[in-house]
């Protein structure tokens, strides 16, 4: 070591960064007033911030009316919140029978349960795939009735978040599987497989979704022999899984694109059959590549399932727009409306949430 | 150790074919890639194949295990003759390792499971017999410390050596080699010719694209050069480095042998 003085090592005093880069006063001007535009942007948007958000504050927390009836709240400066209390359970349950809501109420919190015990991967196995099993009887169960004594619940009386959650949970979850069938069809080499599943995907792309729902709930049924029906929830479901698969199947069509050949003849090279091929080597990275386009997807299809009230069915959505036309709470539609977006807005959050949470874990720096 | 010293070390090849190709051509729409190609691939022997880049040399090999298919002719591979029965071509392949120029590792899986895949599903191995397979030949090309990492987190010259494992995880009869050094930076050129030289030694069947003629002349049985789609010339590596036929071998040796 002595005679390494011709590379001293620095002092301490000297490689300690200038005051002002770092601190709070360092990070501010790093981030906020870093050059005349940012300091622009910065100010305009506190002043912005600054004008708004206290006036909202105040009308919905501290000028607000929480349990009244609507008559009081007409002469109240601020936010209602009443409309939202006073019908929630009408809102959330529709017209399923009042003294029987506790029936989808626990149907949903099994869903909830399920769903989120199923957030972590290290879960799924074969006693999860069980679990749901059962819980989908179960949830069945109480919204339907008519086994072990339950009171049976007609499917034209369900509605509210209910309803919503069953249209988009299974919606979604049959949706993506068949979309991924579709894009494997379409680049099929079989020119039947491939040609069926490219129409199929183009007309359904070339329809909004309020049409296949119109078909579905009107036109459809003209088909069908004399005395047979088809629930016209189940008619909703099925549009709303037909529609959404084709943009799917659009999605990972991109990824299977983006696969390179040389993944394909590795696992040609192994001997793996096709199907070996796509279910190890190919789907799983091609699945991966596209999780955020394929959230987009999901989020708007959930978001789409609110299309059902044009069919007569009471989603969500509709049971909020049957209390405001009721004289009592006319005219509180902010707040109802906001009270819905807040419990769409946590549905799509989560999702957006899980999806980025899929990708992290999913990430192999390739 | 010389080079004669260390090929006298290496097995000769037995009689038997594994691979056999007559009269065999193939076509790229109108572009004739492969012409005329007779090849018999002994059981134990190592072949290297070179020639100008474009001269069909991936194309021959890729045709072995029907990556490729041809139009004319006849490919037998350890007895199944290569046609459009898929039962055929998976059990042909299956029997056949192949090695790519750009590794084809399978980037969502570990090392451990790349090697165990093949095994598990094509060969029906159980699972932990396959990993301990797959530790086996990890060890053996020098790398069974990177066993659960992925391949993105290796280097060129590991990725090669992971390829090569994969592919001996499948015990197969053959190992094709496209170029597997010619996407490698120099200093890991070695590590991978040092684990097929070892390959050689233990008799494995190789047949292998490349254009390092050190391992040419102390690997191989029998050096083969292809231009335009044809073989045009074979030799023992002795006569083919030290006394070229054709002028277009000559003209080839010249350019990369500075
Ligand atoms: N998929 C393909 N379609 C059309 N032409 C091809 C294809 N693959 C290779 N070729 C052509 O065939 C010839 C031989 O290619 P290749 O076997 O890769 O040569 P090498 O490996 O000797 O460099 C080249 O001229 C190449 O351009
Ligand atoms: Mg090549």
């Amino acid at each position: 070591m002595v005679e390494n003085t011709t590379h001293s090592e620095p002092s301490g005093d000297d490689i300690r960064p200038p005051k002002a880069s770092i601190g709070v006063i360092g990070w501010l001007r790093a981030n906020l007033f870093d050059g005349w535009l940012n300091s622009v942007l910065t100010l305009v948007t506190l002043f912005v911030l600054w004008k708004t958000i206290p006036p909202f504050f105040r009308w919905a927390f501290v000028d607000s009316l929480w349990f009244t009836d609507g008559a009081v709240c007409r002469d109240a400066p601020g936010a209602c919140w009443s409309a939202v209390t006073t019908n929630l359970r009408f809102i959330i349950f529709g017209f399923f029978p009042y003294e029987l809501q506790w029936r989808p109420l626990l149907a949903m919190l099994i869903l909830f349960f399920l769903l989120f015990y199923s957030r972590d991967r290290t879960h799924w196995n074969k006693y999860l795939a069980y679990g749901w099993v059962i819980g989908l009887f179960l949830m069945g169960l109480f919204m339907k009735g008519g086994l072990f004594g339950l009171t049976p619940v007609d499917s034209t009386q369900w509605g509210g978040l209910p309803l919503t959650l069953l249209l988009s949970v299974f919606g979604l979850t049959a949706a993506y599987p068949l979309g991924v069938i579709l894009a494997l069809g379409r680049q099929s080499s079989m020119p039947a497989v491939k040609y069926l599943c490219i129409i199929y995907i183009e007309l359904i792309r070339g329809v909004p979704l309020i049409s296949l729902l119109f078909m579905g709930s009107i036109i459809f049924p003209l088909f069908l022999p004399e005395g047979i029906t088809i629930n016209s929830i189940l008619r909703a479901q099925v549009a709303i899984i037909l529609f959404t698969a084709a943009y799917i199947a659009e999605v990972v069509r991109g990824g299977l694109q983006g696969m390179s050949q040389g993944q394909y003849e590795a696992a040609d090279s192994l001997g793996l059959n096709y199907v070996l091929t796509m279910r190890l080597v190919i789907l799983p990275q091609a699945l991966k590549i596209v999780i955020p386009p394929t959230v987009s997807i999901l989020i708007s299809a959930f978001k789409d399932t609110s299309l059902v009230v044009i069919i007569a069915l009471f989603d969500l959505l509709k049971t909020s727009q049957t209390v405001l036309s009721n004289p009592e709470w006319m005219g509180f539609s902010r707040e109802v409306y906001l009270f819905v977006a807040i419990l769409y807005f946590l549905g799509c959050f989560s999702m957006s949430n899980y999806s980025r949470r899929l990708e992290r874990e999913l990430d192999r720096g390739y | 150790m010389t080079e004669q010293t260390e090929k006298n070390i290496i097995s000769a090849p037995d009689d038997e074919a594994i691979i056999d190709i007559t009269g065999m051509h193939k076509w790229y729409g109108e572009f004739h890639v492969l012409r005329d190609i007779n090849l018999k691939v002994r059981k134990k022997e190592r072949i290297v194949i070179c020639g100008p880049s474009g001269s069909g040399k991936s194309t021959l090999i890729r045709c072995m295990n029907r990556l490729e298919e041809h139009q004319r002719g006849q490919i037998v591979v350890d007895g199944i003759e290569l046609t459009n029965n898929i039962k055929n071509i998976e059990r042909v392949r299956a029997e056949v390792g192949m090695v790519f120029q750009h590794f084809n590792l399978f980037p969502h899986l570990t090392i451990v499971e790349n090697l165990a895949l093949g095994p598990i599903w094509v060969r029906k191995v159980p699972k932990k017999e396959a990993e301990e397979t797959a530790m086996y030949y990890l060890e053996k090309v020098h790398i069974a410390e990177q066993a659960q990492k992925y391949p993105g987190q290796l280097s060129g010259g590991q990725q090669q050596r992971v390829a090569i494992a994969r592919s001996l995880c499948m015990a197969p009869k053959v190992m094709l080699f496209d170029e597997p050094t010619s996407a490698l930076d120099p200093e890991m050129i070695k590590e991978v010719l040092d684990v097929m030289i070892e390959l050689a030694r233990e008799g494995m069947t190789m047949l292998v694209v490349t254009h390092e003629m050190g391992f040419a002349k102390s690997v191989a049985h029998r050096v083969l050069f292809m231009d335009f789609g044809q073989i045009v010339e074979e030799n023992t590596p002795e006569e083919f480095f030290n006394n070229p036929q054709h002028e277009r071998t000559k003209l080839f040796l010249s350019q990369i042998l500075f």
